[in-house]
């Protein structure tokens, strides 16, 4: 842990004392910024971490029992980032040295770039293939790229994909079978390892990495594919400061500012962009770049910047009754009101970064003496996914839903121990008639006199 | 599905056009290579498209093209199927009535009227209908044109004796799979993408343009295993998010596919809103 | 690493004609080393390829202390298994496996064993049985209580006769519908769970069939005081993996082919007869 240098811990009490004492120094030294715009803090449980200069000569009585390295842990805003390690500083006109230092590396560098009205990853050159000045507008099925005029190198939050294509991509190759003499022979056709720095990941793009990570790699099969692919990801994060309509990772603990699974983390703050390191292959470019060290009014901009992306974010999911009170609702009557809606079209599962069902397509050749396996991107939503033997466990869109949502907010949490959405938003704006979980999920939540369908549809069907 | 002939020599393959623009067997023809391949795992008997050669039936195995749009259509189709194993409907017009089906909601007589000088030699139904409402279809393959690797693989598995299989899913997922950005949500264009079944390997909004329904509804498609797709709810969408006005929603499914049911239903929805 | 994609091509033995549209596979692996190594339990499936066509989840039928002979029994139901049925002996089909949780046959010694099946979904407790009867005396009584809609839906019926001879076991059949020549109970087959003898503390109860008899018969094998516990249940779900990783499995928290396909019936029971789980 390094060492906290302006941070205090402080109880819940002793906020007014160090808003006190904040104007007072405040005042000493000639800031004229005023209020909180210099000094943030974020709430753990009962327990405050105070950014704030020269917080020393604060009573112990507003201190905290922890002390701030027990609490930075557990923070996702100012602690996490200042906590990550050494922060160094860049101008936005030096950027380029990142490019420049990776591509001798023999990375292959990729940011989002725009394209047919969002931004998408593809492999660039130079940081002037960053969406530079643009930014994204989005809302329940719709989505909007607007150029502001700034110099902003990552004023576009995210685009339709995640960093979910990378690892577990959309076709993956698994095995070619050629017939023989005695049969057929088959061999796997495992993916070549490629060095790919993806510069412009979000928090939440993180976090779904890390549970596809969960699924593909620490099960009880190592999906060989998946970590080839994998192993070669070098993943420069950048920390949001601006959050979107469709933005809920605050409510899910996994942003805005990343906390882990990054090997170098950008804060953007104006034309300085603050750089830290998350891994050992970042220490290294770290030190190849040899910054300067942020200043800690820099630094504290960045924390302050990002914090103030979480308090802003509009929606939130309620988790505190999951999985048990989604499992609950399984009559509820909103579901017929959501099937009403759904396409079932499945572009919410495509653009989801955790959705990892896939199967597995056999495409003989003409001559039928070669075929290929590989595996496809698949969805919950697609009639043949619940087809067994001359019936479907799911022949309606209601139970396509259904499943969806009770697996990802519910049984995935049974299953992996962890929630399976991240609330980077994809699935709301992404919806060609815009369905927002985070309200289907609150209505559900609700305790609903009527029932649904389901009885009914039930003993029509004979099941 | 009974298995293709091979013992003696090739299965006879026969392909018929009804009506229809040539499309689908120009499909066939695009093989190029493997049309070669082809060609020596089936004896092309009847193929007037491609060939002077036109043999007699019975085939093994039928391409049919085209919907029935005239008496004879009607009286032929009834010849091909009693001469044939299997058969098998290639594209729009065979599989829904194609696009010629916008008279199903017209006066044919009005039309000869307009277009024709001697307007009485015009000897045509009211109606261009599908091959399954006149005879008995084994595999339907959709598209508008079909696509010609879906087209072969359905030839070589019923050369397999296997069942043919194709996705019924919906395009977004191929859509999506091949890393396009959805043009209903970037750019709010009126995307038929979600209730169209895959198969064409989503060209048009590769393309940066909105999918017009040319491989027909999803899953619930006529003679599909599962439920319509939910063509209300796209509808709905269009008018009260995009802005369409109803006869610009009833429009977008009547179009190359707007006989097929479950467009044909959503469509005469809207037009009672026009 | 190992690969589970990876398909080991296997040699049909033999073809043995169990009903009209059902037949049992024996396979033999044709690589030496993969055959040496292969290791089942009662219960598991195998994922069983079909060259040009596709895979299916299929369970292993034959003895596992005779792992160099597999048998699977198949229906042809679908695409898959009706091109598999046009297949004869000394042809290739493709294995991968075994996936999942047997029968729990091991935990059962010393138990009296109730067997309950349902309609033709029977194949995949055939194997439990067969493997009960191999090691006989290391179980107490065996009762096997097997129901179909129609007597001709009795597709194992020599089967079921040659146990009913065996000492210690009882076989009680039902037919929902009877014709001249059936000559056991009509009705449904859970109105048996009421009839046959048990001893609960030392009955263990494994069952196969569809879900709608799982969730009807179970509560009255309960109230004869045999505990959920002692209880399991084979059931069916859409595979592609065979792992895990594909999620087609996935039955409320469990993924069937890693989690089941056998289940421990207090496990399982919220989520069955849950429309659209």
């Amino acid at each position: 842990m390094k060492e906290m240098k302006g941070f205090v811990a402080l109880r819940d009490s002793g906020l007014g004392e160090a808003v006190a004492s904040f104007n007072s120094l405040a005042s000493q030294r000639g800031v004229c910024r005023a209020g909180f715009s210099l000094m943030t803090y974020e709430r753990i449980g009962e327990d405050l971490i105070v950014c704030l200069p020269g917080g020393s000569h604060l009573a112990p009585s507003v201190r905290s029992p922890y002390d701030v390295e027990t609490l930075v842990p557990r923070m996702r805003g100012i602690g996490a980032m200042a906590a990550a390690g050494e922060i160094g500083v860049l101008s936005r006109s030096d950027v380029q040295r990142i490019f420049d230092t990776l591509s001798s590396k023999g990375y292959r560098i990729v940011g989002p770039t725009v394209r047919d009205g969002s931004v998408m990853w593809e492999t660039i050159q130079a940081v002037s293939g960053l969406p530079i000045g643009w930014r994204d507008h989005q809302e329940p099925g719709r989505y909007r790229l607007e150029q502001s005029g700034s110099k902003d190198l990552f004023g576009v939050v995210h685009g339709p994909q995640s960093l979910k294509p990378f690892a577990f991509t959309p076709r993956e190759p698994l095995v070619q079978i050629e017939r023989s003499k005695d049969g057929f022979t088959a061999r796997p056709t495992p993916p070549r390892q490629e060095k790919v720095a993806i510069i412009g990941a979000r928090a939440c793009d993180l976090a779904g990495l890390a549970i596809q990570d969960q699924i593909f790699l620490q099960g009880e099969y190592q999906d060989t594919y998946y970590a080839t692919r994998r192993e070669g990801l070098f993943i420069i994060a950048v920390n949001c400061t601006r959050a979107l309509q469709t933005c809920f990772c605050a409510s899910m603990d996994t942003g805005p500012c990343a906390k882990n699974g990054f090997d170098l983390a950008l804060t953007e703050v104006d034309d300085q962009l603050l750089v830290q390191a998350g891994s050992e292959a970042g220490s290294d470019l770290l030190s190849v770049l040899s910054l300067s060290p942020a200043s800690q009014e820099l630094t504290r901009e960045g924390a302050l910047r990002v914090d103030a992306c979480a308090q802003s974010q509009v929606r939130r999911l309620d988790r505190t009754r999951l999985p048990q009170a989604l499992y609950d609702a399984h009559e509820h009557p909103r579901w017929d009101d959501v099937a009403a809606r759904c396409l079932a079209c499945a572009n919410c599962t495509m653009v989801c970064p955790t959705c990892f069902c896939h199967k597995v397509e056999e495409t003989p050749d003409l001559t039928r003496q070669n075929s290929a396996h590989a595996r496809l991107w698949d969805s919950c939503f697609t009639q043949a996914h619940g087809y067994i033997h001359g019936k479907n466990i799911r022949p309606t869109i209601k139970d396509r839903y259904r499943m969806w949502l009770t697996h990802k907010l519910a049984s995935w949490i049974d299953q992996f121990g962890t929630s399976g959405c991240v609330g980077c938003g994809r699935c709301i704006t992404w919806c060609p008639v815009g369905i927002d979980l985070t309200e289907e999920l609150s209505v559900l939540l609700k305790p609903s006199e009527q029932r649904s369908t389901s009885s009914r549809q039930q003993e029509a069907s004979g099941r | 599905m009974p298995k293709c002939d091979a013992e003696k020599n090739q299965p006879k393959l026969g392909v018929f056009k009804f009506t229809s623009c040539d499309g689908c067997q120009l499909s066939l023809l695009n093989l190029e290579d493997d049309l070669l391949a082809l060609g020596q795992a089936l004896d092309i008997a009847y193929f007037p498209e491609a060939s002077s050669k036109m043999n007699p039936g019975p085939y093994d195995l039928a391409l049919v093209e085209g919907a029935i749009t005239t008496e004879e259509d009607a009286h032929r189709i009834r010849s091909v199927r009693e001469q044939t194993k299997v058969l098998v409907t290639i594209g729009a017009c065979a599989t829904s009535g194609g696009i010629q089906a916008l008279r199903n909601w017209a006066d044919v007589d009005s039309f000869k009227q307009v277009v024709y000088p001697s307007p009485h030699y015009i000897h045509s139904l009211k109606t261009s209908t599908p091959i399954s409402e006149h005879v008995h279809v084994d595999f339907e393959l959709w598209g508008c044109p079909i696509d010609k690797g879906q087209l072969l693989r359905v030839i070589t598995d019923l050369l397999a004796g296997v069942q043919p299989q194709v996705p019924v899913e919906s395009v977004c997922l191929e859509c999506k799979r091949r890393g396009n950005v959805c043009v209903m949500v970037a750019k709010g264009l009126a995307c038929l993408g979600p209730v169209t079944r895959a198969g064409c390997g989503a060209i048009c909004p590769s393309m940066g343009r909105d999918c017009y329904g040319c491989f027909g509804p999803t899953e619930g498609a006529r003679k599909g295993p599962g439920f319509p797709p939910n063509t209300t709810s796209l509808a709905n969408y269009f008018h009260s998010g995009l802005q369409l006005i109803p006869v610009d929603v009833l429009r977008r499914f009547r179009g190359i596919n707007g006989y097929a049911s479950s467009f044909k239903q959503e469509s005469e929805r809207w037009d009672k809103k026009t | 690493m190992i690969n589970p994609y990876l398909i080991h091509p296997a040699t049909i033995m033999e073809k043995i004609r169990e009903a009209d549209s059902i037949h049992t596979y024996r396979l033999r692996l044709n690589d030496e080393e993969t055959r040496r190594n292969f290791r089942f339990t009662a219960g598991q499936f195998n994922m069983v390829y079909l060259f040009g066509v596709g895979e299916v989840a299929i369970s292993i039928v034959s003895d596992p202390e005779e792992p160099e002979r597999l048998d699977h029994t198949i229906r042809s139901v679908g695409r898959v298994t009706s091109a598999i049925a046009q297949l004869q002996a000394g042809e290739t089909l493709g294995i991968r496996g075994p996936f999942g949780q047997g029968w729990p046959l091991h935990a059962a010694r010393g138990h009296d064993v109730v067997i309950v099946t349902g309609g033709l979904g029977c194949a995949p407790v055939m194997g439990a049985i067969e493997y009960i009867f191999r090691r006989r005396l290391h179980y107490g009584s065996v009762k096997i209580i097997h129901g179909v809609k129609s007597p001709r839906d009795l597709v194992f019926h020599e089967r079921f006769e040659a146990w009913s001879k065996r000492p210690d076991t009882e076989v009680l059949l039902a037919s929902d519908r009877p014709d001249k020549t059936w000559r056991y109970h009509v009705g449904v087959v859970t109105e048996l769970f009421e009839r046959v003898s048990i001893d609960p503390p030392k009955t263990m109860v494994l069952m196969c069939g569809p879900e709608i008899m799982m969730r009807l018969g179970v509560p009255i094998l309960m109230r004869r005081g045999i505990p959920a516990t002692a209880i399991y249940v084979s059931l069916e779900r859409h595979m592609e993996c065979g792992v895990g990783l594909c999620g087609h499995c996935q039955m409320g928290p469990y993924f069937l082919c890693k989690e089941g396909p056998v289940m421990r019936y207090d496990l399982i029971e919220p989520w069955l007869g849950r429309v659209g789980v």
